[in-house]
């Protein structure tokens, strides 16, 4: 005890305690790593099972695996809303095929323009990955990848359409990071039971003159009119407070999260701009018309 | 700290000197994780190992550490802990994980652990320390499952995620109460069990601050 008060001892204490706490933190980041990305693989199969509703409750690992073995994954040309072989993308198979990392792949995406860029997102991939659940040759499901700025983190979700390319079956995101109990409300099972049945696109103009200014006020600065260079625009998007069910467009709206308006606002552009023109409008035009 | 024994310092905090309930410290998280029970025993020992593992650590090099840093070395030792109870969870609980989400990372600021190294670990050996760390995180675990038991089985009918009142959004007849859920709920529940254990341990009742003078009335003429 005699002198440990002096400079010297001070920074030799430091430095060597910052060395053992490095060694430690990093060594368990780096040992664990291997499980942790395992559990994420999983739960981002499950997730997308969830989104199509093929998710049994407490299903176990095996169950995931082969129930997800049936999905069927294809990878879509953004622009032209084709299918490409997963050869375009440099890769064996469709599932092999890492869509967030395409998004910062110079070759493989491309910057949206600013004004454009309503979920945030800065780059957009030219190939994207869909998984289709199939019976028969008949498409059940469409599960398509979605993502976009929330309050505080990017939400990276999954949005699942029926077989008619307008109505959603499921809707979930795997991964955000915003504010819980808040934001974070859009893991809740009960909001993300709202979302089936709903349709993105006014096909046939039953919502009549879409007015946004009656009743529950909507969270999305851009209105978009029902259709555009021939081509029918998303409508779906949140709205403040609980939905009026006898408004003539209730079926494009939802219902959006108490105290989570920045969250709300980013859900809104995200499905918007990913069934809008930079996202799977051609995919989905082309779906309809079963091509 | 006349008298360490090792059974005083592990169990002492869970009801005599409980952290949360005498020292009021760690309400926060407290609040935050308790709607389940599976939570609260992840959340309780996630704790007991962080408080455990640091007050054991800092006791270690407690005569080597200068006390000009002393708060930081503390910290840095109960952080680096932090980050290894949290990525093995994420390792092996990863759905709980994800639903204590920030609140793992929260347990750096969690002023037990830190108390806990300043007021016992800097004065004692390493092994009474670890005993003592565990002890106030039992003492913490405990309310936090008592919290969790009222909230869970009154907010959402359920204990560990099994139904004990059949809900009415189920075709039960309980209708769960949805403030139960929500973290103002948590407070009231601390509420009670102060008072419940101030009225069974007469010793932790504080003086009264002031004292209310009679009521007179007075005529108005």
């Amino acid at each position: 005890m005699s002198n440990k008060e002096t400079i010297s001892k001070t920074v030799t204490v430091a430095f060597l305690l910052c060395i053992v706490c490095s060694i430690v933190v990093a060594s368990s980041v780096v040992l664990l790593k291997p499980i942790q990305q395992k559990n994420k693989a999983l739960n981002l199969k499950a997730n997308i099972l969830a989104a199509a509703g093929l998710l049994k409750e407490g299903a176990s690992a095996a169950e995931i695996e082969s129930t997800f073995a049936s999905i069927d994954a294809r990878i879509v040309d953004l622009d032209t809303g084709e299918y490409v072989e997963p050869s375009v993308v440099g890769k064996q198979t469709a599932l092999a095929y890492d869509q967030r990392k395409a998004a910062k792949d110079p070759a493989l995406s491309a910057p949206i323009p600013g004004d454009e860029d309503i979920a945030s997102i800065k780059r957009r991939v030219k190939y994207a990955k869909v998984y289709l659940v199939q019976n028969g040759s008949q498409v059940e499901t469409i599960i398509l990848p979605v993502s976009g700025y929330g309050l505080w983190s990017t939400l990276h979700g999954f949005l699942a359409l029926e077989g008619d390319a307008n109505t959603i079956a499921g809707f979930g995101f795997y991964e955000h990071a915003e504010t819980p109990g808040l934001g974070g409300e859009v893991d809740n099972p009960r909001w993300k039971g709202i979302w089936p049945g709903k349709k993105v696109y006014d096909l046939d103009g039953q919502a009549g003159t879409l007015d946004g200014t009656s009743g529950a006020s909507s969270w999305s600065g851009k209105k978009k009119s029902n259709v555009e260079d021939g081509k029918p625009q998303p409508q779906i998007r949140l709205v403040k407070g609980a939905v009026d069910k006898t408004r003539k467009d209730a079926v494009h709206l939802v219902d959006g999260l108490s105290g989570a308006t920045l969250t709300s606002r980013g859900v809104t552009n995200l499905v918007q701009f990913w069934t809008g023109e930079h996202g799977f409008q051609q995919y989905l035009e082309r779906m309809r018309k079963g091509v | 700290m006349s008298d360490v024994t090792a059974k005083k310092v592990l169990f002492e905090p869970v009801f005599t000197n409980n952290p949360i309930a005498l020292q009021i410290l760690g309400i926060c998280s407290a609040l935050a994780v308790t709607t389940s029970m599976e939570l609260s025993i992840v959340m309780g020992l996630a704790v007991c190992a962080v408080t455990g593992l640091s007050s054991a650590a800092v006791a270690t090099i407690r005569s080597q550490i200068p006390s000009s840093i002393r708060i930081i070395v503390q910290m840095t030792i109960i952080a680096s802990l932090v980050i290894v109870v949290d990525q093995v969870l994420r390792a092996f609980a990863y759905e709980i994980s994800k639903q204590l989400s920030v609140f793992v990372g929260l347990i750096i600021t969690n002023c037990i652990v830190m108390g806990r190294a300043e007021a016992f670990a800097m004065q004692n050996t390493p092994a009474m320390s670890f005993l003592d760390g565990v002890g106030n995180g039992l003492g913490y675990a405990v309310i936090l499952l008592i919290v969790a038991f009222f909230r869970e089985l009154l907010g959402a009918g359920k204990l560990f995620g099994v139904e004990i009142f059949a809900t009415v959004n189920d075709g039960g007849w309980y209708v769960p109460n949805g403030l139960l859920l929500l973290p103002p709920s948590a407070f009231f529940i601390i509420g009670f069990i102060i008072w419940a254990l101030r009225g069974w341990k007469k010793a932790q009742v504080e003086p009264a601050d002031y004292k209310m003078s009679a009521h007179k009335v007075k005529e108005a003429f």
